[in-house]
C-alpha cells in the first residue's frame, strides 16, 4: 500500500489490495479521516474502482442520484478509461469519506470541499477524479499484465477486460492481473484518454437503474428498515422561527402504537411503531407556540417593503461598467420596468424524511441525501461527536432539485433517535411538512431601467434585485456572503455573466428578508435571473421595433458570447423562427448561461381566451462542452424544461402571518401530461471546459414562454406565477 | 383481523381499520414499490389495483379491502417483463423513478381495457399523477409503444 501525490489538486491516489483480493483505487486527503486511516482494514476502504480476481468491476460513487443520471454517467468514464464494457461495471453507491469530496464545494473544508451532489457538478468536477482513477488502474494493470507475460510495456494495451500483448495477441484477464496490479505505486498523474479515443464516452449509453426502477424497487429513504425501528413524525411550529411554548402529549400518547413524544430543536415529536400511528398522535397533541416576530409577517407587506428599498440609496454593488446615469440621461429612448418572482417549493416526489440510530458514541444515517459531508457537519454540532463517527448511507432520492442539500431533515432523525432513547428512527415529513417547511427559492422585486440609441440598441441597462439570501441559510458557505449583503448566489445569471454587448450596464443587490427560509433551487438564482434579463431584453426588442432573436444575436456580438449565440441560432432555425404557425400559436425566445453551459430555448404557445396558457413545443438548443451521454442530456433538459414550466404556471408560496399558505397539490400545483409540451434537444458539442446538464435547462423556459405570450397578447409577464386572469381577452 | 390477497396471496393484517393500504403495504408488508407522495389522493405515486381498478392506497383504508384482490407494482409480472415495462425500459422512462410505480399501474389498468388508446384517452386516464422530473412525454410514448405490444400478443 503506497500511495502517490498530485499536489496541485491535493488529492492522493492510492491504491491498495482489496478485501478477499483484488486491486482497488481510491483517493485520500492528507490529514483527513478516510482511506489513509481505512487502509489498514480494506473492508472499510471507500474507493472509486474496485477489480476483483474474476474480474469484476465494482464502481463506487460518490455522487447521490436523484434522477439526473450522475451515477450512469460517472461509470461510463470509469468504463471508458478502464477499458471494460460499460455493461460489465457494477455500480454502488458510496459511503461519506473525506475522500469523496466534491472539487466544487470547495471552502468547506480547508482541503478538498464537501461531499455532496448539487451545481450541475458531478460530471464536470468529480468525473476527473473518476477518470483518474480508472486510468490508473488501467496503468497499473498494463504493466502488471506485461511483467506476467514478460513482454515490452510499450507493446501491451488494455482492450475490453484484458491486457493484450499486441504483436503476439497473447492476452492475460483483469481478474487475473489485480492482484499484482494492487502490489504497485499508484501513477502520479495517469495520462487520461483523448476524445477521439473514447469507445463509450459520448455514446447513446442507456440507464443501468431503469429495470429497478420500473419494478418499484430501487430503495429510496422512505424505504429504509433497521431493526428495532420506530416511525415518527415531527409537529413543527407553523410560523417560520417559532418556538413549542408548552405541549401536553396525553392524547397523543393514548393512541394505539404512540410510543414516545419528544421535544426536540424543530418541534415535537411523535414516535410510534408505524406512520399511520405517528400521524394521528400528531394529530392528537396539544401544543401552544411562541410563534416570534416572523407571525407579523405577510407577503404584500414584503414586496411593498422591497419595492421601497428598490427606490432607496443602500445597495450592494456587482457589475459595474461605463456611466450608466449618464448613459440612461443621454438615451434616445428609456425603458423602465418592475418585476416580481415569488418563492418556491422544490415538491421532490419523496417528502423529505430520514432514518437515524444515536448511539451515544455514534450515529447512523441513512438517508436521501444531496450533502453527505454537511449532514454530518450539522450531526457533529448537534450531538458533540467528531465527525468520523458520525456514518451517512446514501439512498437513491426520489427527487432532490437542491433541496436535499439542506441538513434539517437528518437534524430531526437525529435529534429524535436520542431523545426516544437511542433507537433506530425513521422521522417521515408529511407532503404538508414539505411545502410548508422548505428552504425556499428567494423571492425577489425587481427594477430594470435601460436606454436605446437612435438605432435601438440599448446603450444603458440598470437592474437591481431586491429580496432574500440563500446564504442567510446556508450556514456553511456564510463565508461567501459579503460584507455589504451581497449574495452571489441570488446575483448569479444576472451579473456574473452577461452576454449582451452594452457600453453602460449597472447590476446591485439589495438583501432583504424578514425570515423565509430560502434555499438551491435547481439552477439557483438563474431560475429567477434567467426570466428577469431575457423578458426586460425582449421588452428593448419590442420597444425598438426589432425581432427579439435578431436583436439578442446583434448583442451577442463579442468573443464571450459566441456559444450562447451559437445555441441561439440553433434553436432558431430548427424551431424554424419568423415561419408561419398555426392560428393562435405564437414564439418566443430566451437564451441563459449557466453552470458552465450554453442553452436557448424557442416556445410555441397560445393563449386561450379564458387566459388559459398551452405550451405546445419547446425547441431546446445546448452546449454542455463535451457531450458524456446524449440519452441523459436530453432527458435532464426535457426535465429541466418541465420544472420550470410547472413553476412559471403555478410555482408561488405566499406568506400569511409567517405562515405558508400552501399545504399539499391542491394549492401548490404541479402541471400534468397534458399540459407538458412536445420537446425536441439539439445538442451542440461544444469545444470548451465541461458544462454542468441538470440545471441549465431550468432557466431559459419561463422567458421564453412569457415572451411567446407577449407575441400571441401583447402582454408582459412581469410577475410569476403566470395567472390566466392577467391575460383574459 | 383484515384479511385480503396480495399479489395472489392471502395476508391477515392486525392493524387498526383505519389505517390507509398504502402503509400495510410498505410497513407490514414490506412492499415498498407503492409510494407515498401526498396522502391525499393528489399524486398518484400510490396507485395499485383493487379488484382490477386502480385505486389511491393512500387514501384506501384497509378495511375498505377486506376480501378483495390486490395488484401492486410488484405483482405486475415477476421479473419487469410486463409489457408497459419493457416499453418503459426502451424509452427510459424513469429519472428518479419515484412516481413510476403508480404511472405504471394506471397505465396497466388502461390497457386492460382500452386496447389503443389515443393520446387524450391516455391523458385523461394519467391525469391524476404527478411527475416533478418532468417524464410525461415518454409515458404516453411508453404506453403506445406497449399497448402495440400488447396488441401483437406480446
Amino acid at each position: 500500500m503506497r500511495a502517490t501525490v498530485n499536489q496541485d489538486r491535493r488529492t492522493f491516489l492510492k491504491a491498495s489490495a482489496a478485501a478477499g483480493g483484488g486491486l482497488v483505487i481510491g483517493f485520500y486527503l492528507p490529514g483527513a479521516s478516510g482511506i489513509a486511516e481505512a487502509a489498514a482494514g480494506p473492508a472499510k476502504l471507500n474507493a472509486f474502482v474496485k477489480i476483483g480476481t474474476d474480474g469484476k468491476v465494482t464502481f463506487m460513487c460518490s455522487q447521490s442520484e436523484m434522477g439526473q443520471g450522475c451515477h450512469n454517467a460517472l461509470a461510463m468514464m470509469i468504463a471508458e478509461e478502464l477499458e471494460v464494457d460499460f455493461k460489465s461495471v457494477r455500480i454502488e453507491q458510496g459511503g461519506i469519506d473525506p475522500a469523496f469530496a466534491n472539487p466544487r464545494y470547495v471552502g468547506f473544508r480547508a482541503v478538498g470541499g464537501a461531499q455532496g451532489t448539487g451545481g450541475s457538478s458531478s460530471v464536470r468536477n468529480v468525473g476527473v477524479n473518476v477518470r483518474r482513477a480508472g486510468a490508473a488502474a488501467r496503468f497499473m494493470l498494463i504493466t502488471a499484465g506485461a511483467e506476467r507475460m514478460k513482454e515490452l510495456r510499450s507493446e501491451c494495451v488494455a482492450e475490453n477486460g484484458y491486457v493484450v500483448h499486441k504483436p503476439s495477441g497473447r492476452k492475460v484477464s483483469y481478474g487475473a492481473l489485480a492482484n499484482d496490479a494492487a502490489r504497485q505505486v499508484a501513477p502520479d498523474d495517469p495520462v487520461l484518454k483523448q476524445p477521439s479515443e473514447f469507445k463509450i464516452l459520448g455514446k447513446r449509453t442507456p440507464r443501468h437503474d431503469t429495470l429497478l426502477k420500473v419494478a418499484g424497487k430501487p430503495i429510496y429513504g422512505l424505504d429504509v428498515k433497521r431493526p428495532g425501528m420506530l416511525i415518527a413524525t415531527v409537529a413543527k411550529c407553523p410560523v417560520f422561527g417559532g418556538k413549542v411554548r408548552s405541549f401536553n402529549a396525553g392524547r397523543a400518547l393514548k393512541v394505539k402504537g404512540v410510543k414516545k413524544v419528544v421535544q426536540i430543536g424543530s418541534g415535537v415529536a411523535v414516535v410510534a411503531d408505524s406512520f399511520w400511528a405517528a400521524k394521528k398522535g400528531r394529530d392528537a397533541l396539544e401544543i401552544t407556540w411562541d410563534e416570534g416576530p416572523m407571525a407579523k409577517v405577510s407577503s404584500p407587506g414584503m414586496y411593498q417593503k422591497w419595492a421601497e428599498l428598490a427606490k432607496g440609496p443602500t445597495a450592494a454593488e456587482r457589475l459595474k461598467v461605463g456611466d450608466v446615469p449618464a448613459a440612461l440621461a443621454g438615451g434616445a429612448k428609456r425603458v423602465e420596468a418592475a418585476y416580481e418572482v415569488p418563492f418556491l417549493a422544490h415538491v421532490c416526489m419523496e417528502p423529505m424524511n430520514a432514518t437515524a440510530h444515536f448511539k451515544g458514541d455514534s450515529v447512523e444515517i441513512w438517508a436521501p441525501t444531496q450533502a453527505q459531508s454537511w449532514n454530518q457537519h450539522w450531526v457533529s454540532q448537534l450531538t458533540g461527536l467528531p465527525p468520523k463517527a458520525i456514518t451517512v448511507h446514501t439512498t437513491y432520492l426520489g427527487g432532490g432539485f437542491g433541496r436535499r442539500l439542506e441538513s434539517d431533515y437528518v437534524l430531526d432523525a437525529v435529534e429524535t433517535s436520542r431523545a426516544a432513547g437511542n433507537v433506530p428512527v425513521k422521522v417521515v415529513w408529511t407532503r404538508e411538512d414539505d411545502i410548508q417547511h422548505d428552504f425556499y427559492r428567494p423571492a425577489s422585486y425587481n427594477v430594470f431601467e435601460a436606454a436605446l440609441g437612435p438605432d435601438g440598441m440599448p446603450t444603458a441597462w440598470r437592474h437591481r434585485i431586491v429580496g432574500a439570501s440563500i446564504l442567510q441559510y446556508f450556514k456553511t458557505f456564510a463565508h461567501f456572503l459579503r460584507k455589504d449583503g451581497l449574495d452571489p448566489t441570488s446575483v448569479q445569471g444576472a451579473a456574473d455573466y452577461f452576454p449582451y454587448d452594452i457600453a453602460n450596464v449597472y447590476v446591485d443587490y439589495v438583501n432583504n428578508n424578514p425570515g423565509v427560509p430560502s434555499g438551491f433551487w435547481r439552477s439557483v438564482a438563474n431560475s429567477q435571473n434567467g426570466f428577469l434579463m431575457e423578458s426586460f431584453i425582449d421588452e428593448l426588442a419590442h420597444a425598438a421595433g426589432k425581432d427579439p432573436y435578431q436583436y439578442r444575436r446583434q448583442l451577442m456580438a463579442k468573443p464571450h458570447a459566441a456559444r450562447l449565440r451559437a445555441v441561439l441560432d440553433l434553436a432558431a432555425q430548427k424551431a424554424g423562427w419568423g415561419k408561419p404557425l398555426p392560428s393562435g400559436v405564437h414564439r418566443g425566445i430566451a437564451a441563459h448561461f449557466s453552470y458552465n453551459s450554453y442553452c436557448a430555448q424557442v416556445a410555441e404557445v397560445s393563449v386561450a381566451k379564458d387566459g388559459k396558457v398551452k405550451a405546445h413545443r419547446v425547441v431546446a438548443a445546448i452546449d454542455p462542452g463535451w457531450i458524456v451521454n446524449p440519452n441523459t442530456i436530453e432527458a435532464q433538459i426535457e426535465g429541466g424544461i418541465f420544472y420550470g414550466l410547472t413553476a412559471a404556471l403555478y410555482g408561488e408560496i405566499t406568506i400569511r402571518n409567517g405562515r405558508v399558505e400552501q399545504s399539499n397539490f391542491n394549492d401548490y400545483k404541479i402541471a400534468r401530461m397534458d399540459e407538458m409540451p412536445k420537446v425536441e434537444v439539439h445538442i451542440l458539442q461544444g469545444k470548451g471546459e465541461q458544462g454542468g446538464i441538470g440545471e441549465p435547462g431550468v432557466p431559459p423556459i419561463a422567458p421564453a414562454v412569457c415572451n411567446a405570450i407577449f407575441a400571441a397578447t401583447g402582454k408582459r409577464i412581469r410577475k410569476l406565477p403566470i395567472k390566466p386572469e392577467m391575460l383574459r381577452a | 383481523m383484515i384479511s385480503f390477497t396480495v399479489n395472489g396471496k392471502t395476508h391477515r393484517v392486525d392493524v387498526e381499520p383505519d389505517t390507509p393500504l398504502l402503509w400495510v403495504l410498505r410497513e407490514n408488508l414490506g412492499l415498498n414499490g407503492t409510494r407515498y407522495g401526498c396522502g391525499v389522493a393528489l399524486c398518484g405515486a400510490c396507485v395499485v389495483h383493487v379488484n382490477g381498478e386502480p385505486a389511491r392506497s393512500c387514501t384506501t383504508r384497509v378495511s375498505e379491502v377486506a376480501g378483495k384482490k390486490i395488484t401492486t407494482i410488484e405483482g405486475l409480472s415477476r421479473d419487469g417483463s410486463h409489457p408497459l415495462q419493457k416499453a418503459w425500459i426502451a424509452e427510459e422512462v424513469p429519472q428518479c423513478g419515484y412516481c413510476q410505480s403508480g404511472q405504471i399501474m394506471s397505465a396497466a389498468a388502461l390497457l386492460a381495457k382500452n386496447k389503443s388508446p389515443s393520446d387524450a384517452e391516455i391523458e385523461r386516464a394519467m391525469d391524476g399523477h404527478i411527475c416533478t422530473c418532468g417524464t410525461y412525454n415518454r409515458i404516453r410514448k411508453a404506453i403506445h409503444a406497449a399497448a402495440a405490444m400488447m396488441r401483437k400478443g406480446a
